[in-house]
C-alpha cells in the first residue's frame, strides 16, 4: 500500500524559552516619561489566547489620564521636539531602533505570548520589521526638504494614534517612526488585548532618553480610544481597525480641523491563473490567508482560480492544509497559532455557521487543536456566490473562499465588486498580463506572484472603504506633515 | 428693421448630452440690475444620480487614456475656450463682472487649463517612486485617480473657480460631476459646450445648474461617488457634506481659496485626488552571475 508523506509523522515540539523575558506584573501608564497610576485605579487582565492564563495587569486610562498625556505632548512639542534640529531628532529614533533589535528576541516572546501569533512569525516578521521601521523613518528626519520639494513643510503637533491588535508592535512602529521623524508628539493607545509590547516599547523609549512627553503610551478600551479622538488638543488621528470604527472616528471628526488616516478592513483577491507556478501558487495561497491566523486586513480572502487549473489547486490546497500544524504559538513547528481573543473566535464561528447556512461546502484538514486557548482550524469553503455574506464581509480568521472563473474579464471585475480596496494577489507566467491585473485591480497593494510582504520603504493603504492614506515609505510621511 | 436675437436655452451637461432637467424645474437668478439672466434648470437628485452613472461609464476608459492623449485633449479645452474668449467676457458681464475683471477671468482660466494640460504626463512620474525592499522584490509606487470626483463649485465666480476644481480632477484620470454656481449659472453651461467640442469624452465632466445645497447632499452620501471637492463653503453646509460622506469614506477636501489669485494652481490638487498604489513582484535570484564586472 502506498503510504502518504504525512501519515503517522509528529513533530517533536521545539518550544522556545521564555525564562529570559521581564514582565512585570502590573504596568501603569507611560506619560510624560513617567509610569503614572491611572486617575480611577482600574487594571484589567491581560491573557495569554494559547492558554487563557493573565499574563499581567494593564492600566485602564480614563479621559483625565489620556488628557494629561496629550498636555504631557504638547509641552513636549512646543519645548523639545519642534526646537530640536532635525538631525538631532533622527538621532533619537537611530537609537530606538537600535535598541529594539538588541531586545529582539524578548519582544518576539512577549508579543507571540500575548497576541496569539507563532514565535516564528513574531522574530522572523513582526519584531525586525517594526526595528526597520524606525530605522527607516529616523533618516528621514533631516531630509524632508527632498521628500516633497516645492511645498512649505511643518510638522502638524501632537498625533493621536490607535492601532489593533493583529501586529501589536509593528503597528506602534508604523504609527510612531514617522509620526517622530516629521517633528510630531505622540499619543498612542494598543488595543486592549496586546497592550505588552507597546508598553515593553516605552520602556525602551524611556532607556533611550527621549525627552519626556514626546512619545506618551495609554492603555485601556474603546473609551479611551475615543477620548483620543475627541480631545481638543489632537492635531492628527491615526487609526488602524475596523472599518466600523473607522467611520465612527471619521464622523466624531467632522468640524474639527484634525488630520486624519484610517487603515480599515479588507476582502482582498487572490487571482490564480492557468499559467501560473502551482505550487508556488498555493504557497502563496497558505501565507495569503493563513499567516497570522488570518488576522491580516490584507489577507487573501477570496481566492479566485482559473477554470482549467482549480481542480488540481484545491486538490494541493488541501494536501497542503493537512500537514499545517495548529497549536502552541511558542512552537516552533506551528504554522498557526492561537485566535487572539475569545470574542474573535466567536466572531469567526459565527461566519463558518454563515457560510454552512448558505449552502457553501466547507473543509478543514484532520488537525489536533489544543484543549485550553483559543484556536480554530484552517478552513476553505468551495461553491462560493459572489453574493456569499462570507465572500463579502472581513472575517478576520483562518477561513478562505474560493470562486472560478474564465476570462480576464471575469476575474477583474469579480475581485473589483466589493466596497473594500485594500490589497490583491496575482499569480501568472505572463508579464503583460501582470500589468494589465496591476492597473486595473482598484487595490492599494498589489502582489504579483508573492502575498503579504512588508517593507518599511514600501507605502501601504487601502482604496474604497478600506481607508485612506498611506503608510510606510516617502508617501507615508505626508500623513504627518502640513503641506503647502 | 434690426434683426431680432435669438436667445439661447441654457441647458445641462449629462453624459455629453444637453438635456433640460428631468425634473421641468427652472429658476431664474437675476443680474446685477436685478434682471432676470434666463430661465436655467434647476436639477434634482433624480439628475445627480444621472450624472453619476455617465461619469462611472467615463471613468474607466479615460483613466486608461494615455496621459500624453488626456494632455492633448485638456490643451483642447484652451484652444476652445480661447476662441469663444468674447462670449464669456460678455456673460461674466451680463453677471456683473466689470469688463477688465472679465477679461481677466476668462484670460486666467485659459491659462490654467493650459497649466493643468502640461501636467497631464508629468505628475506621475514626479510623485510615484521605486521602494528599495529589502527582500529580492522589485517594488514601485504609482498614482492612479480616485474614480467619479463630485465637484461643488466655488460659488462667487462664474467660470475661474469651476474651471480650478474640474481641471486638476480630470488631468488626474478622475470622471466629474459638477455642481455648478447657484447665482452665477451662465459660465459652467457655456463652459459644457466648450467641454463638448473638446474631445472630452461623454461623461468625463457633467455640469448640472440648480441649488447645491439641494443638490450636494445626494452628491456626498452617493455611494459611487469616490471623492468630493468643495471650495469656500458655509461651514454649515461643508460639515453636512462631510458628514454624508462617511458612509462610504469619500475622500473630501475643502479649499478655501481666492481662485482668482494667479497661483491658485498647483500639483496637490492634481495629488489630493490620486491613489497611491504599490505593486510588488519577486527578482529571480539564482547566484552564479553579479553585475559587477
Amino acid at each position: 500500500m502506498k503510504k502518504e508523506l504525512n501519515d503517522n509523522w509528529d513533530y517533536s515540539s521545539s518550544l522556545e524559552a521564555i525564562n529570559h523575558i521581564q514582565l512585570k506584573k502590573k504596568y501603569n501608564l507611560f506619560i510624560d516619561g513617567k509610569w503614572i497610576a491611572p486617575s480611577k485605579n482600574t487594571y484589567f487582565k491581560t491573557i495569554n489566547p494559547a492558554n487563557e492564563e493573565t499574563l499581567a495587569e494593564i492600566a485602564s486610562a480614563s479621559k483625565e489620564d489620556v488628557d494629561l498625556a496629550v498636555k504631557a505632548a504638547r509641552k513636549a512639542y512646543t519645548n523639545v521636539w519642534s526646537k530640536m534640529p532635525a538631525s538631532e531628532r533622527a538621532k533619537y529614533i537611530y537609537r530606538i531602533a537600535r535598541l529594539m533589535q538588541e531586545r529582539a528576541r524578548e519582544f518576539a516572546v512577549i508579543e507571540s505570548l500575548e497576541s496569539g501569533k507563532t514565535i516564528r512569525e513574531s522574530r522572523d516578521v513582526d519584531i525586525p520589521l517594526a526595528c526597520n521601521h524606525f530605522f527607516y523613518y529616523a533618516g528621514w528626519a533631516d531630509k524632508l526638504d527632498y521628500a516633497f520639494p516645492n511645498q512649505k513643510i511643518e510638522s502638524l503637533g501632537v498625533a493621536g494614534q490607535i492601532i489593533p491588535w493583529n501586529f501589536p508592535l509593528l503597528m506602534a512602529a508604523w504609527k510612531i517612526a514617522p509620526a517622530l521623524a516629521a517633528g510630531n508628539t505622540v499619543v498612542l493607545k494598543p488595543a486592549e488585548t496586546t497592550s505588552l509590547t507597546a508598553l515593553k516599547l516605552a520602556e525602551i523609549i524611556e532607556e533611550s532618553g527621549l525627552p519626556p512627553g514626546v512619545v506618551n503610551i495609554v492603555t485601556g478600551f474603546g473609551e479611551t480610544g475615543a477620548a483620543i479622538v475627541n480631545h481638543p488638543d489632537i492635531n492628527k488621528i491615526a487609526f488602524t481597525g475596523s472599518t466600523a470604527v473607522g467611520k465612527i472616528i471619521q464622523k466624531a471628526l467632522v468640524g474639527t480641523s484634525k488630520k486624519v488616516t484610517l487603515e480599515l478592513g479588507g476582502k482582498s483577491a487572490n487571482i490564480i491563473f492557468e499559467d501560473a507556478p502551482i505550487d508556488q501558487a498555493v504557497e502563496g495561497i497558505v501565507n495569503g490567508i493563513f499567516f497570522n491566523q488570518g488576522h491580516v486586513c490584507c489577507a487573501g480572502s477570496r481566492l479566485y482560480v482559473q477554470e482549467g487549473i482549480a481542480e488540481k489547486v484545491i486538490k494541493k490546497l488541501k494536501q497542503r492544509m493537512e500537514s499545517l500544524y495548529v497549536g502552541d504559538p511558542l512552537d516552533k513547528n506551528t504554522d498557526i497559532g492561537a485566535i487572539n481573543s475569545k470574542e474573535q473566535l466567536q466572531t469567526i464561528e459565527k461566519y463558518l455557521k454563515i457560510g454552512l447556512d448558505e449552502g457553501t461546502e466547507m473543509y478543514q484538514p484532520k488537525c489536533t487543536i489544543p484543549k485550553k486557548g483559543f484556536y480554530c482550524a484552517p478552513t476553505l469553503f468551495l461553491n462560493v456566490a459572489q453574493s456569499s455574506i462570507i465572500a463579502q464581509e472581513e472575517i478576520f480568521g483562518p477561513v478562505l473562499t474560493i470562486q472560478t472563473f474564465r476570462t480576464v474579464d471575469e476575474v477583474i471585475q469579480k475581485a473589483n465588486n466589493s466596497p473594500f480596496g485594500l490589497a490583491a494577489g496575482v499569480w501568472t507566467d505572463k508579464g503583460s498580463r501582470i500589468f494589465n491585473l496591476t492597473s486595473k485591480l482598484r487595490a492599494g497593494v498589489i502582489w504579483a506572484n508573492c502575498y503579504n510582504k512588508f517593507d518599511p520603504t514600501s507605502p501601504f493603504g487601502g482604496y474604497k472603504e478600506s481607508g485612506f492614506g498611506r503608510e510606510g515609505g516617502l508617501h507615508g510621511l505626508s500623513a504627518y506633515l502640513k503641506l503647502s | 428693421m434690426s434683426r431680432l436675437e435669438v436667445l439661447k436655452t441654457y441647458k445641462i451637461f449629462i453624459g455629453g448630452q444637453f438635456p433640460r432637467t428631468e425634473s421641468g424645474r427652472y429658476y431664474k437668478p437675476l443680474d446685477s440690475k436685478g434682471k432676470a439672466l434666463a430661465n436655467i434648470c434647476l436639477s434634482s437628485r433624480k439628475d445627480v444620480r444621472n450624472a453619476v452613472v455617465a461619469a462611472r461609464k467615463a471613468f474607466g476608459p479615460w483613466s486608461e487614456r494615455a496621459a500624453f492623449n488626456r494632455g492633448q485633449i485638456l490643451y483642447r479645452i484652451a484652444e476652445m475656450l480661447e476662441g469663444r474668449q468674447a462670449q464669456f467676457v460678455d456673460e461674466l458681464m451680463r453677471q456683473g463682472s466689470s469688463k477688465v475683471a472679465a477679461t481677466n477671468e476668462v484670460n486666467l482660466s485659459i491659462d490654467r487649463i493650459v497649466y493643468y494640460a502640461g501636467w497631464c504626463d508629468k505628475y506621475n512620474q514626479v510623485l510615484s517612486s521605486v521602494n528599495p525592499v529589502s527582500s529580492s522584490h522589485f517594488n514601485f509606487s504609482s498614482l492612479e485617480p480616485m474614480g467619479v470626483v463630485g465637484v461643488v463649485a466655488e460659488q462667487s465666480t462664474s467660470l475661474i473657480g469651476l474651471v480650478s476644481l474640474i481641471l486638476p480632477a480630470i488631468c488626474g484620470g478622475n470622471s466629474t460631476v459638477v455642481l455648478a454656481s447657484e447665482k452665477l449659472p451662465l459660465c459652467a453651461v457655456t463652459f459644457a459646450e466648450v467641454i463638448h467640442s473638446s474631445d472630452v469624452p461623454a461623461g468625463v465632466i457633467n455640469i448640472l445648474t440648480g441649488s447645491p445645497e439641494e443638490m450636494a447632499a445626494t452628491l456626498a452620501s452617493h455611494m459611487d461617488v469616490n471623492a468630493l471637492i468643495t471650495s469656500n463653503l458655509e461651514t454649515k453646509l461643508s460639515n453636512k457634506l462631510a458628514l454624508l460622506s462617511v458612509d462610504n469614506l469619500k475622500r473630501k477636501f475643502d479649499y478655501e481659496e481666492n481662485w482668482v489669485e494667479k497661483d491658485k494652481q498647483a500639483l496637490h490638487y492634481i495629488s489630493d485626488l490620486q491613489e497611491i498604489k504599490t505593486t510588488w513582484h519577486p527578482i529571480e535570484n539564482v547566484g552564479g552571475a553579479s553585475s559587477s564586472y
